[in-house]
């Protein structure tokens, strides 16, 4: 007891005697250490950016904001464009997402609401788990399974059903390849599942315990009061969890690699051949030679990252929002 | 804590174990040749100890690489432009290792006879101008055969290749529309078709997809049991790819130039199958390395002799001698 | 009435079990994946699966040794970068940044924004400052690549874990005499011990199955690798070039690879969830 008696009043002195003593005490070397590794990580992170920004250089030049819309990409010429890439990335994206989205949210619906504590806990924790297989396990299934069902039954299927449907015939013309747009949309909707339903199910328990009750008591069925009243309190969650959802379909790799078919051309047939910015970086990037095609290539992912910051800020703002709502009222 | 470091430690130890081993040298580039190449270097290896990993990841790349210094040599299907060589650093020397021919492979379901295609077929076929297998032009050249009325789908590569470069510059000669359209190159502006990496991969997209076309190198045909089409050649005849018809090709070149960068593509004579090429290895003229040094030249007087015994049975064909002994002489100048 | 009524009720009834279809449907699909896998794998993760070399294009034969151990090195290189870095991170925007400081809110951020990179982006970074100019793809570049994987993660959760330590361990320490790192190191991160190591074993398993940015960066090789300075197999890229093969021997392979590396990250993922859940109570550390 005494000895820490002794040790207060030398704690406080040091504290006041500034930087040398704490620098003998220890407490100064601490934080210098460790500020050291998180700066380390703020001058990778801006590295990073800063590399790619660079490196794209040559091609921005070049092209312009033309790069963004041009459907030319030909190594032989020296031309390119990214809209071929931007939109198969942005149509896969969004296709798996209106796959994804209703099963995901039915899903969350099931664990937040029906399914008792423990239960949706463990059920929770086997969808997550799909989160940690490797994309290119997945991509591997996809092209054993996926494909040869996508050609024998469901390209089929689709073709019967919408075939002859103003509009939308247009979504499934042409011949039925296995691979493509609507096949890698699949891979991705099975990968997005966990971040849409984790994410949604948290929003929906942050839901207030009153706001349930009192519909119930209002005579709303179980449904009534879940889809109209706890839904869209927790809209902004969900909408967060399809942002993250978004972020991560669209710098998918290697399962889309398998399954886009990586057909440079612009098809409006879901059915048909595509690519995506993240398959054609994993093509080409590692025999780009000269001055533009690596630099084009480079922009390219520029593109992307750009992509998945907008959608991750906005996930983020949005989760924030709603778990700060929901935990004040709670 | 101190078991994780212990465990850490001694997974450290015996990695720097196995990082010991003997001398590896790295190369990467084409994948025509790369079934016979990884032949060699298993073969090569139980000879001499001397392990050459190679990563068939596309003739484009190789060339890449090797401009960046990032391996140790390289592989192409067709040979360096003199920009390409001009951008190296140390200068390449081509050598010609062996030939082989560029395959038009098919998937059609209820067809088990040999497809018979023309250039200027092949060319529309690849330009997305026939798209049903019933297509007239298909059937004159196929009198006997009941093609199916359905899509074809066209497989091309998603890499850049010179088993592309190979067809692109065999079609460019027999049709005028593909060279004014798309044109020769290792990687093209493809109007149709789906893309596969490197020779394996449109392989497998073939395999696996009803009704499909697509060129790889005669031996990823014949291993995987899929029918491959007769082309016809200079002469009008139609030849069926083997290591005859390639042969004849290379009997057909008439001189081989003193830095061995030729096409022989549509060549004359009768055997000749017509989409048939040298393939070369891409060697440093200046290798610092002195056991590098060794272990190469060791392996390319190895593969010009020995070697090329293993050739017809992967259905390639060996170098003609005459080309043989230019070659050797080219060893010499590695320095 | 009754009828609206007995409609309310069969929507009710129908909703409710489609939202259980969902469920199903999500749930189920985890066992699809690693059911299909050992029934395509399972005869062929044998002996040689682990000894042996791969064998050239379209021999029947061989084995993924070298992939197995590539793998194993790049992810000890990945860790040796990314799990010091990010967990110094962790405890500086824990114990030292506070909400009020603009340098901690710029690395949190950047930290953010690291961890949204999409991994081949990562690969295409790392093969530029890394493979390039050393003229190399190694195990380093690959290591490198995948610890800026590791360190967002890892930086994330320690962060975290580390200030939901309760404020009256600090203190206790402090009235004891101990100096700010003291408490730190004696108290503090032994508390959030679990929390930390969960989120270790996690991010570990997360990048052990990355592929991407290895294309670029620890390429692939046929044989053993000469050295963390030489191209190198894993697990990740042999399944990839074995999958799109026409070969039913090298599918036959990647199957058995697939579900290795399937079980091994699933393992971890259990194993995490575990360590987090047994005694997760911070003053039991």
């Amino acid at each position: 007891m005494a000895s820490t008696a002794a040790a207060q009043p030398q704690l406080k002195k040091t504290g006041s005697t500034g930087f040398l003593s704490r620098l003998r005490g220890g407490d100064e070397v601490a934080r210098l250490i460790t500020l050291l590794f998180a700066t380390s990580v703020l001058i990778v992170t801006a590295l990073l950016i800063t590399e790619l920004w660079v490196s794209s250089g040559p091609s921005r030049e070049k092209f312009g904001f033309s790069f963004l819309t041009s459907t030319t990409w030909n190594p032989v010429t020296d031309e390119f464009g990214a809209w071929p890439f931007l939109y198969g990335t942005i149509v896969t994206s969004v296709v798996a997402l209106l796959i994804s989205v209703p099963i995901g949210v039915g899903a969350a619906i099931y664990l937040a609401e029906l399914a008792g504590g423990a239960w949706s806990d463990a059920l929770t924790f086997l969808v997550e788990l799909l989160a940690s297989v490797p994309s290119v396990i997945y991509g591997l299934l996809a092209i054993f399974t996926i494909v040869p069902m996508m050609r024998e039954f469901i390209g089929p299927a689709l073709k019967t059903v919408f075939g002859s449907v103003p509009l939308v015939q247009d979504l499934v013309a042409g011949p039925v390849y296995g691979v493509g747009y609507l096949t890698a949309s699949i891979v991705l909707a099975i990968m997005i599942f966990p971040y849409i339903i984790s994410v949604s199910r948290e929003a929906l328990m942050a839901v207030p315990r009153e706001q349930r009750e009192a519909a119930l008591a209002l005579g709303a069925t179980k449904w009534e009061s879940t889809w109209q009243i706890v839904v869209p309190f927790a809209r902004l969650g969900i909408i967060g969890s399809v942002f993250l959802g978004f972020a991560r379909a669209l710098g998918e790799t290697m399962a889309v690699t398998m399954v886009i078919g990586n057909d440079n051309n612009i098809h409006a047939s879901l059915l048909s051949p595509g690519n995506t910015i993240p398959a054609i970086l994993a093509s080409e990037f590692n025999e780009a030679s000269g001055k533009l095609h690596p630099s084009a290539l480079i922009e390219l992912g520029l593109v992307l990252f750009l992509l998945t910051l907008i959608l991750n800020g906005l996930a983020r703002l949005l989760i924030l929002v709603t778990t700060r709502k929901g935990s004040a009222r709670a | 804590m101190k078991r994780i470091y212990c465990a850490a430690s001694l997974v450290s130890l015996l990695f720097a174990g196995l990082a010991s081993a003997a001398e590896t040298i790295n190369a990467a580039g084409a994948s025509f040749p790369a079934p016979i190449y990884q032949k060699w270097f298993e073969e090569y290896k139980a000879k001499t100890g001397v392990a050459i990993n190679y990563q068939g990841n596309g003739s484009s790349a190789g060339i890449k690489l090797l401009t960046d210094g990032t391996v140790d040599f390289a592989a192409s299907d067709v040979p360096m432009t003199d920009d390409q060589i001009k951008a190296v650093k140390i200068k390449p020397l081509h050598f010609p290792t062996v030939l082989g021919a560029v395959v038009l492979t098919y998937n059609i379901p209820g067809v088990t006879a040999d497809v018979q295609l023309s250039g200027p077929t092949i060319a529309d076929i690849y330009l997305g101008a026939i798209t049903k297998w019933n297509d007239p032009r298909i059937a004159a050249d196929n009198k006997g055969i009941k093609l199916p009325a359905t899509d074809i789908v066209v497989v091309h590569r998603s890499d850049g290749s010179g088993t592309t470069g190979i067809f692109t510059d065999y079609l460019a000669k027999v049709s005028p529309a593909w060279e004014k359209k798309v044109g020769r190159g290792n990687s093209v502006q493809w109007p149709t078709g789906l893309g596969g990496a490197q020779n394996a991969g449109v392989a497998g997209l073939v395999k696996q997809t009803p009704g499909s076309i697509g060129y790889v190198e005669l031996i990823y045909a014949v291993q995987n049991k899929m029918g491959y089409a007769s082309v016809k050649n200079a002469a009008g005849k139609f030849v069926k790819p083997s290591f005859e018809g390639v042969t004849a090709a290379a009997a057909g070149m008439k001189e081989m130039p003193e830095d061995f960068r030729v096409s022989i593509a549509n060549g004359p004579g009768d055997k000749t199958y017509p989409i048939s090429s040298f393939t070369w290895m891409l060697i440093p003229s200046q290798i610092s390395d002195p056991a590098k040094k060794k272990a190469i030249t060791g392996f390319l007087t190895w593969m010009l002799t020995e070697g090329q015994k293993d050739a017809q049975a992967l259905s390639y064909a060996p170098l003609p001698p005459a080309v043989v002994a230019k070659e050797k002489k080219q060893i010499a100048l590695i320095k | 009435m009754t009828f609206r009524n007995a409609y309310r009720k069969a929507v009710n009834n129908v909703m409710l079990t489609l939202t259980g279809v969902c469920a199903v449907i999500t749930v189920s699909t985890l066992f699809i994946i690693l059911a299909y896998l050992v029934y395509n794998g399972g005869k062929s993760v044998n002996l040689d699966f682990f000894i042996k070399l791969p064998l050239g294009t379209g021999e029947t034969g061989g084995g993924m040794a070298n992939a197995i151990v590539g793998s194993g090195e790049i992810i000890l290189f990945a860790s040796l970068i990314g799990i010091p870095i990010g967990f110094f991170t962790g405890v500086y925007l824990s114990e030292w940044g506070g909400q009020g400081s603009v340098y901690s809110f710029v690395v949190r951020y950047m930290n953010d924004l690291l961890n949204g990179v999409p991994s081949i982006v990562i690969g295409i970074f790392a093969a530029t400052v890394l493979v390039k100019p050393l003229h190399h793809f190694s195990a380093i570049a690959g290591g490198f690549a995948l610890s800026l994987m590791l360190i967002p993660i890892t930086a994330k959760n320690t962060e975290q874990f580390l200030s939901e330590v309760p404020r009256a361990l600090r203190e206790g320490s402090y009235a004891l005499g101990a100096t700010k790192w003291r408490t730190i190191a004696s108290v503090v991160v032994p508390a959030a011990r679990k929390g930390i190591m969960t989120g270790i074993i996690l991010g570990v398993a997360r990048i052990s199955g990355e592929s991407a940015p290895l294309l670029f960066t620890s390429f692939n090789n046929q044989v053993w690798s000469n050295g963390i300075q030489d191209p190198v197999a894993s697990l990740p890229v042999m399944i990839y070039s074995h999958a799109i093969s026409p070969y039913d021997d090298w599918h036959r392979q990647a199957w058995a690879a697939g579900l290795v590396l399937l079980v091994l990250v699933l393992i971890a993922n259990i194993a995490a969830r575990l360590i987090l859940t047994r005694g997760s109570s911070p003053g039991r550390g």
